[in-house]
């Protein structure tokens, strides 16, 4: 069967709620299927990706350096939305640094992070098959 | 049309198990395949064998119980947001310990690889949460 | 005939419907449904968004959630098709694909 386009669409933040956290176990566990799968972060779902979180004086689990790994998992494309990331004054500066080894240049790792405007985030969701919000 | 459900909410505090439930429902009539309902986050306590709602109310669990019973449809709880919440067959307490389980007839646990599964499998994957 | 875009929550609650139509393209379909249908209330602060919404989308709303929360069809800004569960089957199967505002 042809793979299909998995598009993970993130809008909430993490911590305050449990879906950034197991929207990300959906990714990893989905990895074995290997699809086409891509992840957006819009809205307050940037704030998944702010470098620096420490949750110990809150008690629960820090998956963000989870994130980390999805180059590992095949991840190469991780949308973040500009206009999300300008109303909350930030920059890709602000981002934790997710790379990939591009297997079509030498193993080359790049930047996998991919900071595009609505417009074009919008034309990336037309061409998925599969859009999983959680 | 091969429909995939998921649905991420729990019975009653949100709306998102009846909407689906009545998605659900219409699609099969209508003559639809469903390849699997996927329960995911607090969308595995709709699986409780447990629940006492009013008896003026819908019952969610036994409704889904039904609906997948007269078509033959799986209603798969995740199995790490099950454990997780508290939501246990009879496999999964006594692995754990556990002195009960508490899961419905009707409802199986399964990984998320079945998610994933469905969103391959159907034509069409539709979502209900919060 | 490409996404239809599902937005379950108020406009005055959440921000799902304003995200949808900055990112939706021409072309895509709206539905509301649940707590969404308040955006399809005439007279309301979101209807302008609506209406200048429905210049680029078909948009739909889940009656059965209307008539819970009692809107009828007077009340509902011109243009806006309702349907029922065996209409929102039907969108989905018309549809390529679906995209849950959540």
């Amino acid at each position: 069967m042809a793979t299909k386009k998995f598009l993970y669409v993130n809008r909430k933040p993490p911590h305050g709620s449990i879906y950034a956290l197991e929207s990300l176990e959906v990714v990893l566990i989905g990895a074995a299927f290997e699809q086409d799968v891509s992840l957006a972060f819009v809205d307050d779902g940037v704030y998944q990706l702010l470098r620096k979180q420490d949750t110990s004086e809150i008690g629960s689990k820090n998956f963000s350096p989870t994130f980390r790994a999805l180059g590992d998992y095949d991840v190469s494309k991780i949308y973040v939305e500009r206009e999300s990331l300008e109303l909350r004054g930030l920059t890709k500066d602000d981002l934790m640094e997710l790379t990939y080894e591009d297997e079509d240049d030498d193993w080359a790792e790049k930047d996998a992070i991919r900071i595009v405007d609505s417009e074009e985030l919008g034309a990336i969701f037309e061409q998925q098959d599969v859009l999983l919000n959680f | 049309m091969k429909f995939g459900i998921l649905v991420n909410e729990g019975p009653y505090t949100h709306e998102a198990s009846d909407t689906a439930y009545h998605f659900t429902s219409a699609a099969l009539k209508a003559g639809h395949e469903v390849v699997r309902v996927f329960f995911y986050h607090d969308g595995v306590n709709n699986g409780t064998r447990l629940g006492v709602p009013p008896q003026d109310d819908r019952n969610i669990t036994e409704r889904w119980a039904e609906l997948a019973k007269q078509y033959d449809v799986e209603l798969i709880l995740c199995v790490a947001a099950a454990q997780r919440r508290g939501l246990l067959d009879a496999d999964e307490a006594r692995r754990a310990g556990k002195d009960a389980d508490n899961m419905a007839e009707g409802f199986q646990i399964s990984g998320l690889g079945q998610l994933i599964d469905a969103g391959i499998q159907a034509d069409r994957l539709v979502v209900f949460g919060d | 005939m490409s996404i239809l875009h599902i937005i379950n929550k108020s406009p005055y609650e959440r921000n799902s419907l304003d995200t949808c139509l900055r990112l939706a393209q021409d072309g895509s379909g709206i539905l509301l449904i649940e707590d969404g249908i308040y955006a399809a209330r005439k007279n309301a602060s979101a209807a302008e968004k609506l209406q200048s919404a429905l210049e680029k989308h078909k948009i739909y709303a889940l009656e059965p959630d209307l008539k819970a929360r009692g809107i009828d069809a007077e009340h509902t800004i011109e243009g806006i098709s309702l349907v029922d569960y065996d209409g929102f089957v039907t969108l989905a199967t018309e549809y390529e694909k679906l995209q849950s505002w959540l």
